[in-house]
């Protein structure tokens, strides 16, 4: 007699193709957030930096609030209160949204450091040459802060990336969602935990050797 | 012309400039020396508003530097300013460090911004070093470094903020020597310095400053062989 019916399939040359599809997508919301997370955290970084006092009372305790609370929390409490006050957001752009602001409340204290990397003399020194203050800012205070930041953004940048598998929770199926279904279809977690441990690995590996090299160029 | 008038300047409760009256004509070259603390240094940042002032006034071939209209920015390129520490741009070569503000700021082309620089490195004994990074220069070096990236800016004054009080005592005579080269050229300069000998022999004249306030300005001869002041005569025998 047959034994029972058998409900899961083995893990086939297709769900490597459809985990690297979830790779792409793991890399487009990590990047499109990364990307608009750091441009947003340059700009409090430089609020927090000349704003003083009134940046320190306001924008600071709101990047601390969402620094402080984990992603996922964030995540749900987002994507279940949108509908709340109008907006029909789909997981993609709820997790997009919900990286980019965690993003920026990292990259701004990052982006803080960055100009205050820059002694005071020095600026002085530039701007005694007649620079302007943005000149300063691009020419001077930019370069130099952004050398002395590189690696903490990259921490930040490869973490964010990381981080990015909890929207799985929405829904979205990135890499860890698409490992999930495939866990429950194939019953081999190792496996299949392990193709998209290696996904994870070569989408960081690449920008981690970059930025090092990009250092060894700077450190010359 | 450079003319201060009445100038105070307090840092919080702190009096540091108690009413200055100074005027450095063109071609002159001044040496303020005093105490540590006693406002020298402030004066001199006071002058090309890097520093505000309480009250008084400054001006520079006439222009109000801290009047509310002035463009400081390009009133700041008259005055070519080294300070103590010399502040090189560490991510650019010594050649890129001159030729930066001609370019951005004096609007001139790559090519023209570089061969001002070069020439400006020359000048000042650096023309083997176009290409090094400042890490790669000795103090003496950053420093007639800076000197070159005050003058590509073209400027009618500089000013001189203990040029040499951060260097190692066998690298001040190369940079005392760009400046005294520079003196001879006929440049108006400031120089605030603890340099004696510097003061006594380059200067046309010399201000002792005491407490914020000019204590005695004279040439060389007069501040250095028989001060007036009984203050200025304490001061000198103390350095010497």
């Amino acid at each position: 007699m047959e034994s029972s019916l058998n409900f899961f399939t083995g893990f086939k040359f297709q769900d490597l193709l459809f985990l690297g599809e979830a790779a792409v997508r793991t890399l487009l919301i990590s990047g499109i957030s990364i990307a608009a997370g750091t441009v947003l955290g340059v700009l409090f970084g430089w609020l927090l930096y000349e704003g003083r006092i009134f940046a320190s009372a306001t924008l600071a305790p709101v990047l601390d609030v969402f620094r402080s609370i984990p992603l996922i929390i964030q995540l749900v409490l987002f994507y279940n209160f949108a509908p709340i006050i109008g907006l029909s957001l789909d997981p993609f752009a709820c997790g997009t949204i919900v990286l980019t602001v965690y993003t920026a409340a990292l990259a701004a204290n990052v982006a803080r450091g960055g100009i205050e990397a820059v002694a005071i003399p020095l600026r002085r020194a530039s701007r005694s040459l007649g620079m302007t203050y943005w000149q300063d800012m691009i020419y001077v205070v930019a370069p130099i802060g952004i050398r002395a930041i590189f690696p903490a953004w990259v921490g930040v940048a490869l973490g964010v990336m990381k981080d990015s598998a909890l929207v799985s929770v929405l829904g979205y199926i990135e890499l860890l969602k698409a490992s999930q279904i495939l866990i429950t279809r194939t019953q081999e977690p190792f496996l299949i935990l392990a193709v998209a441990g290696a996904f994870y690995f070569a989408l960081s590996f690449p920008v981690a050797r970059f930025a090092d090299r990009l250092e060894q160029r700077w450190s010359q | 012309m450079i003319i201060v008038k009445e100038l105070h300047k307090y840092f919080k409760d702190l009096h540091v400039l108690r009413g200055i009256d100074l005027v450095v004509e063109k071609g002159v070259v001044l040496s303020i020396v005093g105490a540590s603390g006693s406002g020298k240094s402030t004066l001199l940042y006071c002058i090309n508003a890097l520093e505000s002032i309480d009250s008084g006034s400054i001006t520079v071939d006439g222009e109000d530097v801290h009047a509310k209209g002035t463009d400081i920015n390009l009133l700041r390129r008259k005055l070519g300013m080294v300070f103590q520490q010399w502040n090189s741009f560490p991510h650019l070569t010594a050649l890129e460090n001159v030729a930066l503000s001609p370019r951005i700021v004096r609007k001139l082309s790559r090519a023209e911004a570089r061969d001002v620089a070069a020439r400006r490195l020359e000048h000042v004994g650096l023309g083997d070093k176009l290409n090094s990074f400042p890490n790669a220069l000795s103090g003496g070096q950053q420093q007639r470094l800076a000197i070159a990236r005050a003058l590509a800016m073209e400027p009618s004054y500089m000013l001189f903020d203990e040029a040499t009080s951060a260097l190692d005592p066998e690298l001040v005579g190369e940079v005392l020597d760009t400046m005294r080269l520079l003196a001879e050229e006929g440049m108006t300069m400031i120089c605030v310095t603890h340099e004696m000998g510097f003061a006594r022999d380059v200067s046309d004249r010399v201000a002792y400053v005491h407490d914020g306030t000019i204590e005695e300005i004279g040439p060389p001869e007069q501040i250095f062989g028989e001060p007036n002041s009984e203050k200025t005569r304490r001061f000198l025998s103390k350095v010497r």
